[in-house]
């Protein structure tokens, strides 16, 4: 008697908690559709890489164009501007990082266009480039190299350089 | 409960009636297509991979001239549960169309294709295409769903049900419109096709399409494989949602065994 | 019924909160003490499964709402691109076309087992007619939502209903341009009716709290139609109870609803909605949603243009007239041998209406559509009314206590015998 009031219970129990166990499984796996719904869908994954000519762009000068909705600054440096990149002292650095590390090519500059203090895009042209001859970000003032380093200002890291590959001497793919 | 069951019993006979009269009023239009045996039907199904890539091959080498595919990108058929083909042989195919775009000074221009890009349109919009062709040919995307047939009262209910579940009426039908031209001196008329008159003439013939795996080269065997890779075309995720569907029906089959065990629980002390 | 919660919360915060604003009373109130009747049979578990496919038709539309393009250019294309690159956006989608199929099928069994017993009569006639303008609201939801994936059917749905309130004399035509936003449905009426197909949803869920807050001021209607009279006897808590009971019925809903989604998607859908919207060519048969297609046999059965209109929106409009139409005292269909009768060949005649409403309309199938239309109306305006004085029912229980012992002591009365 005692036996079965006592089984009783413990039984009933395990049902409760399958059951519920049960439940939370399956609102688990159902919630995991609703959220990788808002990542990059395959059509914006694929086009996760984009080919550029760079044959037309003169030393100095800098062609920005987009590569997954952000700009890319791509600069054919000059032997000047190299100098520059290459003889900066490391250790003054707030992200110390060489030149020879940000680039494949010495002539070429690759960065991503986007300050990495909050999100905007630095100036580049002639004359406001800031005091380092790179690029100058005019939302909170932070200065870059020639190397895309940041110098001065609010900005904690160096621009992104992108994952990208000379296709050919002329030709570049971007991611 | 004696009215009761009489009305019921008239009631249905009406009912019949009404079927009857109504259906033989629908009777005497076109043919139903044959219903094909598809390795993709039912619950468990799955494409050909062998099926899907001669499917395309016969796209591409006949249906392309006219027919689109927008909506598919270079890429999907490299994804998995389709055609499988592999990226390089994707990147190859991509290539060699040629897709409209702009350079980097804003000039129009015809690039090479790339895995990311979607078929290209072969005209700017549908009043170009018929200017040419008479009828604007169809955008093939989603053809295989696009079309299809009611099997009629009361067939078509069965269709919904587990175990005779029928998905498959547009591709049986497009396999049955490839085969239905059986008039040899009239390569417009269709046995299939409503009012018989189709401005497609005849697509297929046998040895059109050179098949490198073995496969017999007949017309009927073209129609069949191009049939089920525009079933893909249409559907691409089907086998993902099959897979998926399994998994969700186990698992709410159990739960729902300990819902009911739970809910006797529960109101065993209720009465 | 539910009256003032006398549920104190156990933690010190909870009694905290309790006292400022109640709103764990109200909840414990309504979700957990509150008493339903003990005789409740399975056809009262379509509630639960009508606010849980509500609340599951927003979220799958939200979500598709943030892949979706509301232009005529891009709508159709836009859908494919759910079907084909959006992560999980095949299921959401079939999730969302087969949830408005799911939807209905519990709306009408929830109607159905109203009608059956009595439920719309006193004390329950707020109760009923919030439920006809949930209804209504559904319907319009789901027509709009029908127009937005810009298929063959949606535009050429879109263009028949638009054109109904052009039968409107006078005003008419005024009113379709007004609607449309131009000459024909186009651009500005795929924005607009995404716009308010947005938007009806949350008026659905106001009208649904006015529904549930009604609900349990005169309580619930139960399968022997008697008021509770003891709480105690008559009633058991809604949990465990009714929420186990629930539960389990809407695990077998999911069932069925899964099946839709993983292996059937397309059955409830129509072929000439893959094809995109050509406002030079009609589609051979132009065939409403399975959920319409009762009323649309109405409007085409009426000969007349604006008569076909009045007859299919008085065919639902009648609905807010039950509790006074129905004149028996006897709320329970069990106790009404000669009303069930009409019940039943009724049910039967909203099918033949659905499946009259899906052929084309000519010959056999418009005669056919005429019959059943007139016993539709019939049985509201005339059966209705003189069965309360001519049927004599049976007896019916005391109680509801009673009702459950002679149904376990006796034979078992089946209520959808």
């Amino acid at each position: 008697m005692s036996e079965s009031t006592f089984v009783e219970p413990t039984r009933r129990d395990m049902l409760y908690i399958a059951t519920g166990a049960f439940a939370a499984v399956g609102a688990g796996a159902v919630v995991w559709p609703f959220i990788s719904q808002m990542n990059p869908d395959a059509s914006t994954v694929a086009l996760a890489s984009t080919e550029v000519d760079i044959a037309a762009i003169p030393e100095g000068g800098i062609l920005t164009v987009k590569w997954r909705g952000k700009p890319v600054f791509i600069r054919h440096r000059t032997k000047k501007e190299i100098e520059e990149a290459v003889t900066t002292p490391i250790a003054s650095l707030p992200d110390p990082q060489t030149d020879q590390a940000r680039v494949k090519k010495a002539d070429w500059l690759v960065v991503v266009g986007v300050c990495t203090h909050l999100g905007c895009v630095p100036l580049g042209a002639p004359g406001s480039r800031g005091d380092y001859d790179g690029w100058f970000c005019p939302c909170h003032g932070s200065h870059y190299d020639t190397s895309g380093r940041i110098r001065r200002g609010p900005a904690p890291t160096n621009l992104v350089v992108p994952q990208y590959d000379f296709l050919t001497d002329t030709k570049l793919r971007i991611g | 409960m004696k009215t009761f069951k009489s009305i019921f019993t008239a009631a249905l006979i009406l009912g019949a009636a009404v079927v009857a009269t109504t259906s033989a009023n629908a009777a005497g239009e076109v043919e139903k297509p044959t219903r094909q045996s598809w390795s993709f039907g039912g619950p468990f199904g799955k494409f050909d991979r062998g099926q899907l890539q001669r499917g395309f091959q016969v796209y591409r080498e006949v249906c392309a001239a006219c027919h689109t595919l927008n909506k598919v990108a270079f890429r999907n058929l490299a994804d998995k549960g389709g055609p499988e083909f592999s990226d390089s042989q994707i990147k190859a195919l991509a290539a060699e169309y040629k897709i409209k775009d702009f350079d980097d000074k804003g000039e129009p221009i015809e690039r090479d294709g790339r895995a990311a890009d979607r078929f290209p349109k072969l005209f700017v919009n549908s009043d170009a295409a018929a200017a040419v062709h008479g009828v604007a040919p169809p955008d093939f995307s989603v053809i295989a769903k696009a079309r299809g047939y009611s099997r009629g009262f009361p067939l078509f209910i069965l269709d919904a049900f587990p175990g005779m579940a029928y998905q498959e009426h547009g591709v049986d039908y497009v396999a049955a419109l490839l085969t239905g031209y059986t008039k040899p001196d009239d390569l417009n008329w269709n046995k299939y096709f409503p009012g018989h008159a189709i401005k497609m003439a005849k697509p297929l013939s046998a040895d059109q399409v050179a098949y490198a795996d073995g496969t017999p080269t007949t017309e009927a065997q073209y129609a069949k494989d191009v049939s089920a890779f525009l079933y893909w075309a249409a559907e691409p995720k089907m086998e993902e949602r099959k897979r998926t569907g399994l998994n969700v029906m186990l698992f709410l089959l159990v739960f729902a065994g300990l819902m009911y065990f739970t809910k006797k629980k529960i109101w065993a002390d209720a009465h | 019924m539910s009256g003032h919660s006398t549920y104190v919360p156990q933690s010190a915060i909870g009694r905290w909160f309790e006292s400022r604003l109640p709103i764990l009373g109200l909840m414990h109130g309504s979700f957990v003490s509150y008493p339903t009747p003990r005789n409740l049979n399975y056809m009262w578990t379509f509630g639960a499964m009508l606010s849980f496919m509500l609340v599951a038709q927003i979220i799958t539309g939200i979500v598709l709402a943030m892949h979706y393009t509301p232009h005529v250019d891009f709508a159709f294309a836009s859908v494919e691109h759910i079907m084909r690159d959006v992560n999980w956006g095949w299921f959401m989608r079939y999730a969302h076309a087969n949830g408005a199929s799911m939807f209905f099928i519990a709306v009408y069994m929830h109607m159905f087992r109203g009608l059956y017993y009595g439920s719309y009569k006193a004390p329950r006639e707020v109760l009923w007619i919030l439920g006809v303008i949930i209804f209504l609201l559904m319907m319009a939801t789901a027509f709009m939502g029908y127009v937005l994936p810009w298929g063959q059917m949606s535009f050429w749905g879109a263009t028949v209903i638009t054109n109904l309130f052009s039968a409107i004399p006078l005003v008419g035509e005024a009113i379709t341009t007004w609607l449309w936003g131009g000459y024909s449905v186009d651009n500005p009426t795929l924005n607009r009716f995404f716009s308010l197909h947005y938007l009806l949803p949350f008026m659905l869920v106001g009208i649904v709290i006015l529904h549930v807050w009604a609900l349990h001021v005169v309580g619930q209607n139960n399968p022997a139609g008697v008021e509770v009279k003891n709480v105690q006897r008559d009633t058991l808590a809604f949990t465990p109870y009714a929420t186990a009971k629930d539960s389990f019925a809407l695990v077998l809903f999911l069932i069925v609803f899964a099946w839709f989604i993983f292996y059937v998607p397309n059955y409830l859908g129509h072929a000439d909605n893959y094809i995109e919207a050509n406002p030079l060519v009609t589609p051979a048969h132009i065939v409403p949603e399975w959920y319409f297609l009762p009323f649309y046999a109405i409007l085409r059965a009426i000969p007349s243009k604006l008569g076909g209109v009045v007859a299919m929106f008085g065919s639902i409009a009648v609905l807010a007239f039950l509790p006074w139409l129905d004149t028996s005292k006897v709320k329970s269909a069990s106790f009404r041998p000669v009303y069930k009768v009409f019940f039943w060949v009724f049910v039967l005649v909203s099918i033949g209406l659905g499946y009259l409403g899906a052929m084309p309309a000519e010959g056999g199938y418009v005669i056919a559509a005429r019959i059943l239309t007139a016993y539709y109306f019939g049985f509201f305006l005339l059966i209705m009314p003189l069965l309360g004085m001519f049927e004599t029912p049976k007896a019916v229980p005391a109680t509801i206590a009673d009702a459950v012992l002679a149904k376990r002591g006796n034979v078992v009365m089946n209520p959808a015998e």
